[in-house]
This record gives C-alpha cells, structure tokens and sequence, in this order.
C-alpha cells in the first residue's frame, strides 16, 4: 500500500503559508498589507512564511511604489498552483479513506 | 469546528480562506430590506404626486414640467437614502463580524458594480436630455441588473439571481411604459425586500442565534 500521507507537502503544513497559498490562489495580486490584514498576523510573522514561499518557487514578489511608499505584491507561480493543487487532493484522498 | 479529520478541518479552513479573501461576505440581508422599503415609500409618494396632477386636468399625455422636477429630486433623496441604510447593516454587520468594510474585496465589488451602474447613469441622463421618459424606468431595470449579475462575482453569488430578475423586469416593462411606475416599485421595492429578508434568514439570522 501506498505511504497515505506522502503526496502532503511539507510546506504547506504551516497553517500560515496554507493560508497565504489559499489567498493567492484566488486573487490575481495581493499586497503585504492585505495579506496580513486577511490572515491576521504581524509584520514579521507574515515576512517569513513568505520568504519560505519565495524561495521555493510557489509565489512571485513584486516590488512596487504608490507614491514614495513602497507597495509590495504577491502572486502565485505556475508551480506553487500546481503544487498546492497536488497537497487539496492529497488531503481529499485522505478523507476518502477514511470513510 | 474541531472534528476527528484534521484533514477536513484544513480544507474547510482553505475554502473558507478562499472565499474571504475574494468576496466581500458582509453585505448584510437588512441592507436590501431598508432600501427596498425606500424605494417603496418613494414609489408611493410618486404615485400620489402623479395621481394629484392627473385630477388638475394636466396630465394629458404630456407630465407637465415642475412635475418631472420633482420627481427627479425625488428619485435622487430614495438613492440617496437607500445607499445610507444600505451602507449602515453592512458597516454594522461586517463590525459585529469583526471584518474589515474597506478591504481588497469591497473595493473590487464596488467597482464592478459601478462599471454598469454608471454606464446605466450616463445613458438615462441622455433620455432625460432627449425628452424620452417612456423608458427611463426599463433603463434602470435593465442597468442595474447588469450592474448586480456583474457584482455577483465579488460577493454573496445570491444576489446574481436578483440582478437577472430585475433584467427580465426591465424588459417586460419596455411593453408596458405606461405601468413604469409599478414596474419600478416592484423592481426595487419589492424584488429589494424579499430578497432582504431571504439574505437575513439564510446567513445572518444563523449568526445571531448561535
């Protein structure tokens, strides 16, 4: 049999990166301020966890300016949709086993 | 929500997320409610105006012309007020729900339902330039609906259901110019009202109870 909970990705075990995936996935951009307002966090809480996305490939950082403020946007990548894709049906599957 | 499958608790908690973050969930059933009872009160006082006018021997055809002044301050206080109320039960409720008003999401819906509401603005203000009273109140079915089934995507998806009613009102009531009136009260008064109080009883009643 099949290892049940090999196709989970670690990454995405965090509840906080879990819900910056979910964001991202249906909203096109969404900005620092945003995100943390959504998920309710702090500043560098939020920074980390995104920092970790980055690195991985899951999601985009785009550096912009409103103003003389800087406006920093987040988007999710080809592969961070695929791999979040793959982590739902693995706890999908999970759940039909169960029953 | 603690069940015995963590598993299920994560993708609701995704869901969940999902929703949040692309759709402003705080337009509260009250808000429909109260700007429907607005349009209804202004749709009586509308009437009773008409009504006096016809008894003055004026009313042949032609409104006469303090008349139709009138009735578009009139028009402008019910929207006016409607958007006041409205505004109010959602402010309220998305405060009582501890969600922000001014967020991503709301802004995203008041922009798309603006893209057709104004269009719909423009376009009655050139029939009012070009004297064409007979289809003002079908315009603004017809738009407003639009504006709704547009909005939809950023919101409650229940209120696509109500923009495509009002569209189908606006276009009966292309046949029937001389019932604008009626068809305007049940458009956004009555349409208002019973899907205000569906809104309330299927998601903010549940709320308050538990």
């Amino acid at each position: 049999m099949r290892n049940p909970i090999g196709n989970l990705n670690k990454i995405f075990d965090s509840r906080i990166r879990m819900g910056v995936m979910s964001v991202l996935l249906v909203n096109d951009e969404v900005n620092f301020n945003d995100l943390k307002q959504l998920l309710e966090l702090t500043d560098g809480n939020l920074a980390s966890h995104l920092t970790n996305l980055e690195e991985n490939g899951y999601i985009k950082v785009h550096k912009g300016f409103i103003g003389r403020k800087t406006n920093t946007t987040y988007s999710i990548t080809k592969a961070g949709e695929k791999a979040f894709a793959e982590h739902i049906e693995a706890l999908e599957n999970m759940i039909k086993n169960v029953k | 929500m603690d069940s015995q499958n963590p598993s299920l608790d994560t993708l609701r908690d995704i869901k969940r997320i999902m929703e949040r973050s692309s759709r402003f969930i705080s337009l509260s059933g009250l808000s429909g409610l109260s700007a429907g009872i607005c349009a209804l009160a202004g749709a009586y006082i509308a009437h009773n105006w008409i009504e006096a006018d016809y008894i003055n021997g004026r009313g042949s055809g032609e409104i006469a012309h303090d008349l139709k002044n009138k009735l578009l301050s009139l028009a402008i206080i019910v929207l006016i007020a409607s958007l006041g109320v409205s505004f109010y039960f959602t402010w309220n409720k998305a405060k009582k729900n501890n969600l922000p008003v001014w967020d991503h999401t709301s802004k995203k819906l008041l922009f798309n339902l603006l893209i057709p509401l104004a269009a719909g603005g423009f376009f009655v203000i050139g029939l009012l330039a070009h004297n064409e009273w007979r289809i003002v109140a079908p315009a603004c079915l017809v738009f407003y609906g639009l504006a709704l089934v547009n909005a939809s995507k950023y919101t409650l998806t229940d209120i696509r259901y109500l923009g495509l009613m009002e569209i189908v009102l606006g276009l009966v009531n292309l046949y029937y110019a001389e019932y604008s009136l009626y068809f305007w009260a049940v458009g956004f008064g009555l349409l208002h009202i019973i899907y205000g109080l569906i809104m309330w009883w299927k998601y903010d009643k549940i709320k308050t109870d538990s």
